[in-house]
């Protein structure tokens, strides 16, 4: 027997499948992404005494069209990566729309065994499916399984070894599309045998099927593939115009007709009772559809789920730690910010430590502090998607978020992100994975970041306590309905004008709610949660790095600077022996070296790579307002937008002339300075909402995008919308003598 | 049986039968297809969303949403109004 057995899980959206693959694989799993587009892709090994079953998830899908992304992956699957068999989970509760998947994955002409899966709740509802029968009818083994009670588990695994090794016979039914369309496809398998490249292709008459369909990818594939492409694909198009002389109607209508008519059939005679409707989930949805109640319950969840992932993640004390208690993220923030900078500070000064210290410690911490929020906002996201409401809020926001080019799934990213100030964007483009929609989710991708994330607070709050600490409340409410009113008209304009084309039509399933499973729910959010460790921990090391040789490179000659440090000691040295107080010399002489070296990294940040960039775009940033230090502290702001903070108010202390006044808050320090005025200081809060999002961010919409390309766009269009609004506010204000 | 409607027009509790998918539907027929609306499938529109669109049916034993303006491709012919559950 083959030592290693290739299965792939297909089957409908609903279908229970996720949690019979948990069953089947247990914690061993892995999770990735097809090559080349966003699909995740679960794998997982089963061992059976010297066999080992490899799982692969395909995404769940209702057909296998080239309709949707997933559809594309599923099919290629199969035809490329030839699994050994098909494992196919049909809901046996609904039955009819399950086989009509199964009847075209039997068509592939891959070994196939089917799970009759959520066995227990068909037969509540009254239904009974007769097994042998259906086996027969399907010319395939079936099995009955309950995915979450391991019910059934060993009578699959053993009959996918059995099938595998040929030992259970697998035939294969096919449906038969009628007199005229079997004559096509015979026409067309015949041709395709004959062509030099495509003979032996393992199954001629799925492609054939697939051509009469019209469908877009294979016409694609025997472009690419066949020696005489023009030959078949006017063959299908000559056949397809019999067809619909003949029949009245076109070939890809009529296949389906066939398909769902073939299924009805077997149902009719492997099911005794017709399924009772299932009162519960019809209960709540009376509920929670309602016209006046719907949006009220959109709004609670969504409401929960923003405030329970930032409260459980850094809100709620719960966890005993020193004598007291913390957050998650205060542990991580502990073991980034504390522990491992004190590890570390005893290596010997220099570059190397500095890229160690300052370049990784700081840029991986950057990473794994939001561990926590992105862990329990997956969490949140897997209860709301496997109990099946997200479905319900799709259903009640669609009419209000599509006129946007966006649906109503793209509620909850921008929430997360911080449509409730205080979010974050990060988990807030990873919960675009909700989104089926390849461009409704990019363009959502693309607009969560002009959100009022967390880390925009402090920003705000040092503007606005500077300039307009009478309206507080005001400001936050204009900065909230800015960042809304942004965000989608930026959609809008993207979906006119970048990611063109139709909208995705809205057909969706309003699947049965159900008990959500924790392990289910757990595991689904450990596994994305260590993928993005994973993959944005790399890029985003990458770009730490980059921007801390940015600040510290090139190296100044700090010679002058140690010399006066050295003249000071001297001048200590030579007061104590003359007597002097030896405490005080050496406090005064502290001082004055902290000064010293203080002088030495301004001198040192401003010509900087960073600094030089700084001075250097001054001359077109003056028109936005801002200075050559607020341009240091917006590049400094790419690692993470309450840096601006921080660096400003060094660029800003460094210059003050006596101590006093360097030891104010930066607020007040902002306040007093003469450049400084409230219009400037608006053109600086509307820039900081939009501009480039922070470079997490960035490498999270490099890895949910599966392009650089739309990382680069992400950070270019906001930059560029940025500097435009702020410039506006900036001239306007001016001509309207604002600015005075 | 009464006059020949687009399943637009049909009130929430009423059931029809899939009489023709108009011509012009595009990629939305195929995914209408492949959802279970073939002709001769019985329905019963289960409600309209708060805001008038999509609507929600009851089909092939399963609930499915629709946009308004993919629902104007789909002829039905009502059945007589009582009946409560599809099928």
């Amino acid at each position: 027997m083959k030592p290693h057995i290739a299965i792939a899980v297909a089957g409908n959206p609903n279908a229970g499948k996720t949690t019979l693959f948990n069953t089947l694989t247990g914690s061993n799993q892995r999770v990735g992404n097809y090559p080349g587009v966003t699909v995740e892709k679960i794998e997982g090994d089963c061992r059976i005494g010297d066999t080992t079953l490899h799982f692969i998830d395909l995404p769940g899908t209702y057909s296998l069209t080239a309709y949707s992304q997933d559809e594309v992956v599923a099919r290629s699957f199969i035809v490329e990566e030839k699994p050994d068999v098909i494992l196919n989970v049909v809901d046996a509760s609904n039955l009819e729309r399950n086989l009509y998947l199964t009847l075209q994955l039997a068509e592939m002409g891959v070994p196939m065994v089917v799970a009759l899966n959520m066995h227990d709740i068909a037969r509540q509802r009254n239904i009974h499916i007769d097994i042998t029968k259906l086996s027969s009818y399907l010319g395939v083994p079936v099995v009955a399984t309950i995915g979450h009670k391991k019910e059934g588990k060993g009578e699959l695994t053993q009959t996918l070894l059995d099938v595998a090794s040929g030992k259970k016979s697998c035939e294969n039914k096919t449906v038969h599309y009628g007199h005229e369309i079997e004559k096509a496809l015979k026409v067309l398998s015949c041709c395709i045998e004959k062509d030099e490249n495509l003979k032996g292709h393992r199954n001629p008459r799925w492609l054939s099927i697939k051509l009469l369909e019209q469908d877009s990818k294979t016409r694609e594939r025997i472009q690419l593939e066949a020696k005489g492409p023009t030959a078949i694909l006017d063959l299908a198009e000559k056949n397809a115009t019999l067809v619909l002389d003949q029949e009245g109607e076109d070939p890809a209508l009529l296949i389906a007709e066939h398909r769902y008519g073939h299924a009805a059939g077997i149902v009719q005679a492997c099911v005794s009772q017709r399924g009772d409707r299932q009162t519960l989930s019809d209960a709540i949805d009376i509920l929670v559809c309602n016209r006046f109640l719907g949006f009220a319950f959109v709004a609670l969840v969504v409401y929960a789920t923003f405030t329970l992932t930032f409260a459980l993640a850094d809100g709620w004390e719960y966890i005993p730690w020193d004598g007291g208690w913390t957050t998650p993220v205060g542990v991580f923030g502990w073991f980034f910010e504390e522990w491992l900078p004190g590890l570390l500070q005893g290596m010997a000064d220099g570059p190397f430590k500095s890229l160690v210290l300052d370049g990784c410690v700081a840029g991986v911490g950057g990473v794994m502090g939001f561990v926590p929020l992105i862990f329990f906002m997956f969490l949140l996201l897997a209860l709301i998607e496997d109990s099946g409401y997200i479905a319900r809020i799709a259903f009640v926001l669609d009419r209000v978020l599509r006129v946007f080019g966006l649906q109503g799934k793209s509620l909850m990213s921008m929430i997360i992100s911080g449509g409730i100030a205080g979010g974050c964007a990060v988990p807030g483009v990873m919960a675009t994975r909700t989104l089926r929609e390849e461009k409704d989710r990019l363009t959502t991708m693309l607009v969560v970041p002009f959100m009022n994330c967390g880390a925009k607070m402090p920003v705000y709050a040092m503007l606005i306590g500077a300039f307009f600490a009478a309206h507080q409340g005001l400001m936050m409410w204009v900065l909230a309905g800015l960042s809304w009113s942004i965000a989608l008209t930026a959609a809008l304009v993207l979906r006119k004008a970048v990611i063109k084309g139709e909208q995705t039509p809205f057909v969706m399933e309003l699947p049965p709610y159900h008990m959500p499973r924790p392990m289910t729910i757990l595991r689904s959010a450990l596994e994305r949660s260590w993928m993005y460790m994973r993959k944005a921990g790399t890029v985003i090391l990458g770009v730490s790095i980059l921007i801390w040789a940015m600040m510290y490179f090139p190296r100044m000659d700090t010679s002058a600077y140690d010399a006066r440090i050295e003249a000071a000691e001297a001048t200590m040295k030579t007061a104590i022996e003359n007597g002097a107080d030896e405490e005080k010399a050496t406090a005064s002489f502290e001082e004055e070296s902290t000064a010293i070296q203080v002088e030495c990294d301004s001198a040192q940040l401003r010509q900087s790579i960073a600094g030089r960039m700084g001075r250097g775009l001054e001359s077109i940033s003056q028109v936005a307002g801002f200075d050559w230090r607020t341009n240091i502290a917006l590049v400094g702001g790419f690692a993470a937008k309450e840096v601006v903070v921080s660096t400003l108010s060094t660029a800003y202390s460094m210059e003050m002339s006596n101590d006093e006044e360097a030891e104010q808050p930066i607020t007040e320090m902002l306040k007093n300075h003469p450049d400084w005025n409230p219009l400037k200081a608006f053109a600086l809060l509307v820039f900081v909402m939009v501009y480039a999002p922070c470079m997490v961010t960035v490498a999270v919409i490099w890895r949910e995008s599966g392009s650089w390309k739309w990382a680069a766009f992400s950070v270019v269009y906001t930059t560029t919308l940025a500097f435009i609004l702020a410039t506006l506010i900036y001239q306007v204000g001016k001509v309207l003598g604002l600015g005075a | 049986m009464s006059n020949p409607k687009t399943l637009l027009e049909l009130k929430a509790g009423e059931t029809a039968v899939i009489k023709k998918m108009l011509p012009g539907g595009g990629a939305i027929r195929q995914r209408l297809l492949d959802m279970g609306v073939t002709r001769g499938t019985e329905f019963l529109v289960e409600r309209v969303a708060p805001l008038g669109d999509p609507v929600e049916i009851f089909i092939k034993g399963y609930h499915l949403a629709i946009r308004k303006n993919e629902a104007a491709f789909i002829d039905v012919t009502p059945a007589a109004a009582k009946s409560n559950g599809a099928k």
